[in-house]
């Protein structure tokens, strides 16, 4: 069953940045761009590389290894060395508290 | 309109796709001198978790769904310019009205007697790639001959199997041509307190029938196998024998063309001048430059006019570390230090002027990947960084991106 998951504080994350949020063995990696949130899975789908690591421009995440760039919107890959789109997961702030959406 | 590309490697196989991508579409030919599908070749060297694999650069099928011909085990043996033709070893003939040279480097050998005694092995292909993993294994001797990326890496891999290792390098330290004293010696360090023996500074007589190494100065080394990486040469003999200008690789221009309108060459056979250095003619040899080549010379196929000016950048990895080097340094007068912790280090070198030319960086796991990637941004820009923030490892690199 899906549950809302406490992440982290919102501003742990600062503005066109990302940061890792492991949890119950599954890691992610949790972006903030003008005052809006986004989270997908951690792992680069190219080499399993964490994205956290990686840098944010505008809204896309670029894997700090091969340089794999996603949109974390949505998750679509956009392009060689990546093919496969990551997965992405709801978020929502509540009191200043940043919660992922899990099943 | 066909196009043919000689070489299946990141490059070629890159053109190829970008080809289509760019809404080309007329034939693509590509021809790939080994049988496997087109592999990535960096696992070779620093294979994963999974051990060795021949990583596709892209499969078989997805090539064939792109309407891309792949001609597996077959090379090139001549380009009849007059006719605008190939001619393969099969003995099919392709016309082209462009043609990318993406022919690779092989590596250089040795240049002394018994080289080619039984375990004295070369990396290039994935089938090398297997013989020197299966000789690294607990409890065996391996002598690497080089102190390079290559040597260096599958020192760390035979290291962490249990091997018993001894670099020998005939500079005085290891990573000379490419990497910063003070990086190389955190690397060299590294190797050492793993058990490895860094013998800098030696020269090599002679390997007998038996792989006995005998050096300069009497020492005689025994081992179970030789691994050499003492650097590449490009594959030019296609290009020199149609008579296309060659230096230092073949010559292309800013746009990857070749003295023949019709042939480009991409990747780590093409010498080409790059407008971020002074137009100095470089080559390079890097995983990320074949993609970025390939695809730059797709475009130049079709029609584009813009000159090839992405920042080389290459990676390392070895034990914890990974090394990353964005730009070229050679002209630097100045380098200011950002120690980000402990363990990890970036170095900025800047011309006379406080121009960013390169920065150089080493640090466990990915600590020191998104700075180097903003200095890229940043040396792409012709970027004076102001040094102070580049020194301070509280201030983030990425407000000098918008100065």
């Amino acid at each position: 069953m899906a549950v809302w998951i406490k992440a982290c504080a919102a501003d742990d994350i600062d503005d066109e940045d990302v940061i890792r949020f492991d949890h119950d063995g599954r890691t992610f990696a949790l972006y903030r761009k003008d005052d809006q949130f986004f989270a997908t899975d951690g792992l680069c789908t190219h080499e399993k590389i964490h994205l956290a690591d990686g840098l944010v421009m505008d809204y896309v995440i670029e894997c700090p290894k091969h340089n794999g760039r996603f949109d974390f919107r949505t998750g679509a890959a956009k392009g060689a060395p990546v093919c496969i789109d990551l997965k992405t997961y709801p978020v929502k702030v509540e009191d200043g508290d940043l919660f992922i959406y899990l099943d | 309109m066909h196009i043919v590309i000689i070489g299946a490697g990141e490059c070629g196989v890159r053109a190829a796709l970008a080809l289509r991508e760019q809404g080309f579409e007329g034939s693509i030919d590509l021809v790939n001198g080994e049988l496997h599908a087109p592999y990535e070749r960096p696992p070779l060297s620093k294979p994963g978790d999974d051990g060795l694999i021949a990583k596709p650069v892209s499969g078989s099928e997805h090539l064939a769904d792109k309407g891309i011909t792949l001609h597996s085990g077959i090379t090139a043996t001549k380009i009849d310019r007059g006719t605008k033709q190939i001619v393969l070893s099969d003995g099919v003939v392709l016309p082209y009205d462009r043609l990318l040279l993406a022919l690779g480097a092989r590596p250089r050998r040795l240049a002394i007697d018994g080289q080619d005694v039984p375990n004295v092995h070369y990396l290039r292909h994935f089938e090398d790639a297997e013989i020197i993993h299966r000789s690294i294994e607990s409890g065996k001797r391996v002598t690497i001959i080089g102190g390079g990326f290559i040597g260096l890496e599958l020192a760390a891999v035979a290291r962490q199997k249990g091997t018993v290792v001894t670099i020998l390098e005939a500079a005085p330290r290891l990573l000379g041509r490419a990497v910063p004293a003070e990086i190389a010696a955190i690397i060299e360090a590294r190797h050492r307190a793993k058990g490895v023996q860094v013998l800098c500074g030696t020269s090599i007589t002679s390997i007998d029938a038996q792989g006995r190494i005998l050096l300069g100065d009497g020492t005689q080394i025994t081992s179970d196998a030789i691994i050499v990486g003492i650097g590449s040469l490009s594959n030019i003999d296609l290009a020199l024998d149609s008579g296309l200008d060659i230096d230092n690789g073949i010559a292309v221009d800013g746009r990857l063309q070749t003295s023949d309108p019709s042939i480009y060459a991409a990747g780590d056979c093409c010498s080409f001048p790059h407008p971020l250095y002074g137009g100095r003619r470089i080559r390079i040899e890097s995983w990320r430059a074949a993609q970025e080549q390939g695809d730059h010379a797709a475009r130049a196929m079709l029609g584009s006019s813009d000159l090839y000016d992405a920042v080389p950048w290459f990676w390392s990895d070895q034990y914890d570390l990974t090394l990353q080097i964005a730009g070229m340094s050679g002209d630097a007068k100045k380098t200011v230090r950002r120690a980000i912790d402990d363990t990890a280090l970036i170095l900025f070198h800047l011309d006379q002027d406080g121009r960013l030319l390169a920065a150089s960086g080493i640090g466990p796991g990915n600590a020191i990947a998104r700075d180097i990637r903003i200095a890229e941004m940043l040396i792409a820009k012709r970027a004076h960084p102001e040094e102070g923030s580049l020194a301070n490892p509280a201030l983030k690199l990425k407000a000098l991106l918008a100065a």
